[in-house]
């Protein structure tokens, strides 16, 4: 019989806002044996990440462990002193934090923070912690160790300071490594290979994992054990293949069939796509008639709603000397259609230039060369204002941050109101009940006019930003990574709201992420994006059953949780 | 993931449904008023102890500056040289000044001339400021470098260095301006070598909020780039002027009574702290009642802590970050 390493015990936190105190953990529990990965589950708020900052005392602000025992190796460390929860820090238990970008000190180098580690745990001294900086770092994975651990934080990629942060958390050689969302910052095939290496780490040292996730698939694929959390509450927990097919908690269960990364493989969001595509298709083309028809709309009425040809990007960098510049081509040669009625996604990591081809076809950012056409007019060359307030009317974006694409001092009736002013359309009472509409539209109440952004969730803030770029009656909506920032049941909801939007109106969505996960939900074509140029390009089904291209295939291999079978 | 009897504490767990009642995902709170926030900031204020001492100071002085015969019937410009240095009596708490002018009623009617200058040059400084800033940080490019470059030269300059420059400039082309001519010619002065931090405050922020998301979407609607920067760029880069312009009337005030010290400031016949306190100077060389300087320097000192305390007070209101500590 082994004996836990780490065992919580009904805990409860709280945060202190005034004289009150705020709950946040309300009686958690949980059990971690040695060499065992354990995955703590829940979306933003969920108290998953204060659980794990209780365990070494390093609660952010206000927050107090107020009841409940914390138990590493069978002895209380909640409300332990000091010095003993310092002793445990590091030496017993190791840490890797969330943001690779901001917990590393940019003014020493990356070798000297390994070293601190290892010097303040008392495992080595002078040149002896000097070697072992450098083995650690090879053990992290980093190449070339022993010249990368003289260089500083802003040398490295996201994924090399997490590698980084990795080797510091195991420099003591730990019994338990707590890793808080470790790769949430980074691009998917990185956070595989990361993911992928800390578990051979660890499984070779016999190092416990506990895992903090806000990514049920990830969870699923890489621990033995999960716990789900809602809001302070554990709601269930057990093996992790045991909970992804046959959740009980309709929490849980809510969660099994939101995760993007799951619910691409189901069919049936397949074929519910279909569906939409087929409604939207029909709607778009009569639409399409109309506009055919009628001298003073925008546009001739073809099929293919918007075309790109050729577009390239570069950027000048200014150079080593003052007035000398280089050039940086973002995006290369890019060409592609998107039917009306239909979604065309364009899949990157970052850097990709994906966002660019978006500012671009938005109109937003000049190309250096090549044209977008919408239904058969070549925006680059719009001459006057009117004409090209007319293809404004035609095409709006949705943007990834629910918390800066809102003008905080504009309410939301106003943040509405707006394009519809600037187009001169209706009196105010015509705006008001068009307001109206559209907020039932995006199934917001009507109340909700009145209120300000900071009032608002990222969810709410996300149905606001759609309800301002359908004010217009637009036929193509840009989102550019409009579902990236949300937690998964929000995402799951605004992805359905997109989908019947795009049923009920035929509109066309360009859709921009880096998520290859919802592109199943959302997309009929995919092209997939590359430093600038564009590497695969064809049907949903195609690229998701039989990708063409290497990169593609490390693309959809990363997507976590992608292997596990569901029953359901 | 290996399929095997689960340790003991792992078995599978489902809390009480009742335990953890489902929400709505994405549920509208109305359980209270809506509040933009400009309106959060002023109750953030309302709530620090710092903007009530600073606001009675402020309070306090523009009574003074609007009614300063509630406070003495003495007239300050009537002088009795009989009574030159007299250590006062009843109805003259301060006692005399040098020429036998009452100090206590030079202080109450000096806060006019001091005030005044403050409020004219702050609001100088952040007109000019803001346009300047805010056109510097939008436009970019050329406009940017020229404007950017010209505020710098300013800023090389210390401000009272360039201000008794100034000053002795204006003193020699308009000999005789009389006593709001004189305080024109100060405000300009001070203002002259004021604006470029406004200027730069704003450039700052504006170059941060035109790159938000919702100055694209705005784009993306057809809003000209002009009806962008007056109403969604400027907007939300007043906060910080707000703080500095607040903060700079106290150190203008200081600024004045400064120039106005050293001989140059607001002309002789004007009653101002700064030209008692210069008066008084003498009495530190002498010896010969020491107080007198105290009552001038004691409101200059007030008045511009006052505002100072004001500044920091809105700062913590308009900085929601600070404010969560």
């Amino acid at each position: 019989m082994t004996t836990p390493v780490l065992q919580i015990k009904d805990l409860q936190v709280a945060f202190r806002a005034g004289k009150k105190l705020i709950p946040a953990v309300r009686g958690a529990s949980l059990v971690v044996y040695p060499g065992q990965t354990v995955a703590i589950v829940g979306e933003s708020g969920s108290g998953k990440s204060t659980t794990a900052h209780a365990i070494i005392d390093l609660l952010p602000g206000t927050g107090v462990v107020t009841g409940g025992e914390i138990l590493f190796e069978g002895k209380n460390v909640a409300g332990a002193k000091k010095g003993e929860i310092l002793a445990l820090r590091g030496s017993s238990i190791g840490l890797v934090p969330q943001d690779p970008m901001t917990n590393l000190n940019p003014l020493w180098r990356v070798g000297a923070q390994i070293k601190e580690a290892l010097v303040a745990n008392g495992v080595a001294k002078g040149k002896d912690a000097d070697r072992r900086v450098v083995e650690l770092l090879e053990e992290a994975g980093l190449p070339d160790a022993e010249r990368r651990a003289r260089q500083f934080p802003h040398e490295y990629s996201g994924g090399m300071r997490q590698r980084a942060l990795i080797a510091m958390g195991l420099a003591a050689r730990p019994k338990l490594l707590i890793a808080d969302e470790p790769t949430s910052a980074l691009d998917v095939t990185v956070q595989k290979q990361i993911l992928d290496h800390l578990d051979s780490l660890t499984d070779e040292l016999g190092v416990a994992v506990l895992l903090i996730t806000h990514d049920l698939g990830l969870a699923a694929e890489r621990a033995d054990h999960l716990v789900v959390m809602y809001k302070g509450q554990v709601v269930e927990s057990g093996p992790a293949r045991q909970i992804l097919q046959d959740p009980r908690h309709p929490y849980t269960q809510r969660l099994v069939s939101s995760a993007p990364s799951l619910a691409s493989q189901r069919l049936s969001s397949e074929r519910a796509r279909v569906e939409v595509r087929e409604q939207a298709v029909q709607t778009a083309a009569e639409i399409a008639e109309e506009v055919a028809t009628h001298a003073d709309e925008f546009g001739v009425g073809q099929a293919t709603v918007v075309e790109a040809k050729n577009l390239t990007k570069d950027f000048t960098l200014p150079g080593g000397r003052p007035g000398s510049s280089s050039a940086f081509r973002a995006v290369d040669d890019v060409s592609f259609t998107l039917a009306r009625g239909t979604t065309t996604a364009i899949v990157g990591e970052s850097g990709s230039g994906k966002s660019t081809v978006a500012r671009m076809v938005l109109g937003l950012l000049d190309a250096t060369s090549g044209t977008v056409e919408f239904d058969g007019v070549d925006i680059t060359t719009l001459s006057g204002k009117k004409q090209q307030l007319a293809l404004r009317r035609q095409m709006q974006p949705v943007f990834q941050n629910p918390y800066a694409s809102l003008d905080p001092l504009y309410s939301i009736y106003r943040s509405i109101e707006e394009p519809l002013r600037t187009h001169g359309i209706g009196n105010d009472k015509e705006r008001e009940a068009r307001i109206r509409d559209l907020l039932d539209k995006v199934s917001l109440p009507a109340a909700v006019m009145r209120r300000y952004p900071n009032e608002l969730s990222g969810g709410q803030r996300q149905r606001v930003a759609i309800a301002r770029a359908l004010a217009l009656e637009p036929e193509v909506v840009v989102l550019d990574e409009a579902v990236s920032a949300l937690d998964v049941l929000v995402q799951a909801q605004i992805l359905k709201l997109l989908n019947d939007l795009q049923g009920e109106l035929g509109l066309s969505y360009l859709f921009i992420t880096h998520d290859l996960a919802v592109v199943r939900q959302i997309a009929d074509n995919v092209l997939v994006m590359q430093n600038g140029g564009i590497v695969e390009s064809a049907s949903v089904s195609t690229v998701f059953d039989s990708p063409r291209e290497e990169y593609t295939r490390r693309l959809l291999d990363a997507i976590p949780g992608g292997s596990i079978p569901l029953g359901a | 993931m290996p399929e095997t009897t689960p340790l003991p504490g792992q078995e599978r767990f489902l809390a009480p449904l009742d335990e953890t009642p489902l929400q709505e995902t994405g549920a509208l709170d109305t359980s209270s008023p809506p509040e933009s926030q400009w309106k959060e900031a002023w109750k953030e204020l309302r709530r620090n102890w710092l903007f009530w001492v600073s606001g009675a100071m402020i309070l306090l002085v523009a009574v003074v500056v609007i009614a300063p015969g509630l406070f003495t019937n003495l007239d300050p410009s009537y002088a009795d040289l009989s009574k030159s240095l007299d250590p006062g009596s009843s109805g003259h708490i301060a006692g005399y000044d040098k020429q036998g002018y009452d100090v206590f009623a030079r202080m109450i009617y000096g806060a006019r001339a001091s005030v005044l200058v403050g409020v004219l040059t702050t609001i100088l400084i952040v007109v000019v400021g803001l346009i300047t800033g805010a056109v510097a940080g939008f436009y970019g490019g050329w406009v940017d470098s020229v404007i950017s470059r010209i505020a710098d030269i300013f800023f090389a300059i210390p401000l009272l260095l360039g201000a008794l420059v100034g000053l002795s400039v204006i003193n020699n082309l308009f000999p005789d301006r009389g006593e709001f001519g004189g305080i024109v010619a100060v405000v300009i002065a001070l203002g002259v070598f004021g604006w470029p931090q406004i200027t730069r405050i704003t450039r700052g922020q504006v170059l941060q909020v035109k790159n938000m998301e919702f100055i694209d979407a705005a784009r993306a609607i057809g809003a000209t780039k002009r009806s962008n920067l007056l109403r969604h760029v400027i907007p939300n880069s007043l906060p910080p002027v707000i703080v500095t312009a607040t903060v700079s009337l106290g150190i203008l005030i200081v600024a004045e009574a400064t120039l106005s010290f050293l001989g140059i400031g607001l002309p002789p016949g004007v009653v101002s702290w700064g030209n008692d306190i210069n008066a008084a100077q003498n009495q530190i060389r002498s010896g010969q009642r020491i107080g007198v300087m105290f009552w001038p320097a004691g409101a200059l000192a007030f008045t511009a802590l006052g505002f100072i305390l004001l500044g920091d007070a809105v700062s913590d209101a308009l900085n929601p970050k600070r404010r969560t500590e």
